[in-house]
């Protein structure tokens, strides 16, 4: 029986409590003189039945088919002749795989033979008489926990407070697995690092102006011993973000202060969305507008006065990037600007400033490190953006400032040095790991500083 | 006025309806339809501000009716009446404040020095220095007390140089009061004063661009009463060298700052006069009820 089934099982039947539950708990208080002496809402009593029903019957499902693989694993080690065990493990696991084919499929690419056709037919028995015992299991479980909540419902149980109780627990776990998940990424990038850092010395990865990470696959190889100095890629991502902020910041800015300040409601209400369409736009499209029309447009432009630009140079793929942030800009800072009290703004006024000096001097200055906070947002967001820049920027490690040359970024040679088959050992693939564990620490400070600055400026209004 | 009196104490008379049927708009309508006019003498002899004939409205709705008043030189003015009556929009329409609400409306005549207001050659702008304004909540910018207070002199280029600009913000903050306060912490931030001292902070703000006029929404709502007796000693220093509006929600403050009281009431203007005479001795039933507590 699929787990799904089992599930929807226990869910009906903790349905079913809920409503007994609550119907005793209606009864007994019409014994003792309405709800109001019930402890707490009839509500509460049918919940804790019904969670007391479920419960126990979902942990048992779990923690069943959490162990009964390996179980069912080990029953099925004492069929398999002592033959194979003596051709070591990769064999008896050969050996498994097939047995499971052939209870699953009913056959093989070999005819079985006798043993191994009687050894599918054990662990199609056993895995009926599990998934039987599973079923009862779980249907007595979900009846115990009911029936003992449903004894419980009297004037006096704090029904109340032990839902609440399980209505947090649930509330926790559920804020938990995403903190949960960022340490395991955190964990795993970092152990694939250290061992990148076990062939490369970190001095060599953060100071090294020479990237080129073509490392020897078979011994026979020569003259690819491969350097990984990850200072080009990082200059790279740093131009291209730079370029982007320079082309995010002003156009971001200025229409935050238009929308803001000077928009009418209905334009506020058209243009608003649109511009927060740009952010809709998946960063793929970006990437071929960049690489298909920006880059050569800038490449006959630089051409016509004379200029030698490469064809993948690291000003197209900034500028598009920069349009794609846009819309961070425009909305955080918008968020901020139309936080700032009105009555600056009357205050203001009532001086004698004209609109214009009350934006740039008392509106501005003011929604200042809210606004300092978006830009380093949108920053995080552009160091890290990817698509765009595989599809635009170049492959060569270039370590140079001039826009016009194509460079590259930390996470295009982590998308070359990941796709396609790769040895998994190899420092030329532990390299990545290396490289996203920088970048992730990069994002991760510039996202600290701007949830602080955001944070100071909150802290002052409220 | 008889019919007003009894109106107003047997709402059935007249009536042909029964009067527990009577709703609350009805009556309102009651009051409002029997507004006519002000009673007292709008005008003064010298005044500084003249207003005739003010409607205003916001969109569809109107929140003025045809109000008069003149605002004269040395003087407090007061305007008290229940929330909502408009004394608030009347206040905002001397500096042209409404301008910035984009649904609102403004007519009549209303002129500064004889000079219109709404006129073809005045700058709202250059208005708004000239009449300042201090509202109910004290709103300092995100700027040091020093800024707060040059904010205005520098827009307006009031001063040639360094030396200039701290003399007025000096001089500001002396008139204000809150000099002695803030000597020694020029630099701190204007938010991080108490309430009173923003509160004066403010008022030296307007003073500092050398207004003719200022106008005073509620100054003290958000004060508590030491820091109100305060701004309430200032408001009298300063009648002796400007004209003075204040829009208040206290009958005693009223009494105690003010020269002259005008009554507002559904938007319209009901009672104008000598502060004393407006307390002791009202003429309108709608003044009398207002002040003995009976509504508002």
């Amino acid at each position: 029986m699929p787990i799904t089934t089992l599930l929807l099982l226990a869910l009906c039947l903790a349905f079913v409590s809920f409503v007994i539950g609550r119907q005793r708990a209606y009864a007994v208080a019409k014994k003792n003189g309405g709800t109001k002496n019930l402890h707490s809402l009839p509500g509460h009593y049918g919940l804790m039945t019904g969670l007391w029903c479920a419960l126990p019957a979902i942990a048992i499902i779990v923690g069943w088919k959490l162990f009964e693989g390996p179980i069912v694993s080990s029953l099925l080690d004492s069929s398999i002749p002592q033959a194979i065990h003596d051709r070591g493990s990769i064999a008896v696991d050969l050996y498994k795989n097939e047995i499971n084919n052939l209870a699953a499929s009913g056959n093989i690419a070999a005819e079985p033979s006798i043993e191994k056709q009687n050894a599918a037919n054990r662990l199609i028995s056993v895995r009926s008489y599990s998934s039987i015992a599973l079923l009862i299991l779980t249907i007595a479980a979900a009846v115990i926990g009911a029936s003992l909540a449903y004894r419980k419902i009297k004037t006096d149980t704090k029904a109340r407070p032990i839902v609440e109780r399980i209505v947090q627990f649930f509330l926790v776990a559920a804020a938990s697995i995403a903190i949960l998940t960022t340490i395991g990424i955190v964990f795993s990038v970092l152990f694939e690092a250290l061992q990148f850092f076990k062939q490369v010395s970190i001095v060599e990865f953060v100071t090294g102006t020479k990237w080129s990470p073509q490392t020897a696959i078979r011994a026979d190889q020569t003259g690819a011993s491969g350097s990984f100095g990850a200072i080009p890629l990082f200059m790279g991502t740093l131009l291209i973000s730079a370029i982007a902020m320079l082309v995010a910041v002003p156009f971001g800015l200025m229409s935050a202060v238009y929308l803001a300040e000077y928009a009418s409601i209905k334009t506020r209400s058209i243009v608003k969305p649109l511009l927060e369409i740009l952010a809709g736009i998946p960063t793929v499209v970006y990437g071929f507008f960049a690489a298909l029309t920006v880059a050569p447009l800038i490449r006959r432009m630089g051409e016509s006065i004379g200029l030698s630009v490469a064809s993948e140079s690291a000003l197209a793929a900034g500028i598009v990037m920069g349009i794609m942030i846009i819309p961070f800009v425009s909305s955080l800072s918008d968020d901020v600007i139309t936080a700032v009290p009105q009555a600056m703004r009357d205050g203001s006024a009532g001086l004698g400033a004209t609109k214009s000096e009350t934006v740039r001097k008392v509106v501005f200055p003011a929604a200042l490190p809210g606004i300092v906070g978006g830009i380093l947002l949108a920053a995080s967001r552009a160091i890290g953006e990817t698509m765009i820049v595989v599809m635009a920027a170049g492959l060569a490690a270039n370590l140079t400032l001039n826009p016009l040359e194509a460079v590259t970024t930390v996470t295009v040679q982590i998308v070359t040095l990941l796709t396609g088959d790769q040895e998994f050992d190899s420092a030329k693939t532990l390299a990545a790991f290396a490289l996203g564990l920088m970048l992730f620490v990069t994002t991760l400070i510039l996202n600290v500083i701007a949830l602080r600055v955001v944070r100071k400026y909150r802290e002052q209004y409220d | 006025m008889s019919t007003v009196t009894s109106r107003l104490v047997e709402p059935a008379v007249g009536h042909p309806k029964d009067y527990r049927s009577t709703t609350v708009s009805d009556s309102h309508q009651d009051v409002f339809d029997n507004i006519k006019g002000t009673v007292g003498d709008v005008t003064v002899d010298n005044p500084k501000m003249r207003l005739s004939n003010v409607d205003v409205f916001y969109g569809e709705k109107q929140a003025i009716y045809d109000v008069s008043l003149d605002i004269a030189n040395n003087e407090v003015i007061a305007m008290i009446g229940p929330s909502g009556c408009g004394k608030s929009t009347f206040l905002r329409c001397l500096n042209r404040m409404n301008d910035t609400i984009p649904t609102c409306r403004v007519t009549g005549q209303m002129s500064l020095d004889g000079e219109d207001l709404y006129g073809p050659d005045l700058d709202p702008v250059l208005l708004r220095a000239r009449v300042g304004m201090v509202f109910q909540k004290p709103n300092p910018f995100a700027k040091s007390i020093y800024d707060n207070v040059a904010y205005g002199p520098r827009i307006h280029g009031l001063a040639g140089n360094r030396a200039e600009l701290d003399e007025i913000v000096i001089e500001s903050l002396q008139k204000a009061g809150l000099y002695d306060e803030v000597k020694d912490r020029f630099d701190a931030p204007g938010t991080s004063l108490s309430g009173g001292q923003q509160q004066r902070l403010c008022i030296a703000r307007t003073i500092a661009v050398s207004p003719e006029v200022i106008l005073m929404d509620e100054p003290c709502s958000a004060l508590d009463p030491i820091a109100t007796a305060r701004i309430e000693e200032l408001i009298d220093e300063l009648r002796q060298n400007y004209a003075i509006a204040i829009v208040t929600h206290s009958m005693q403050q009223a009494a105690r700052v003010s020269q002259r009281t005008a009554y507002f009431h559904l938007g319209k203007l009901v009672e104008v006069g000598e502060t004393n005479h407006i307390f002791t001795n009202p003429s309108h039933e709608l003044t009398e009820n207002y002040i003995t507590g009976r509504f508002g």
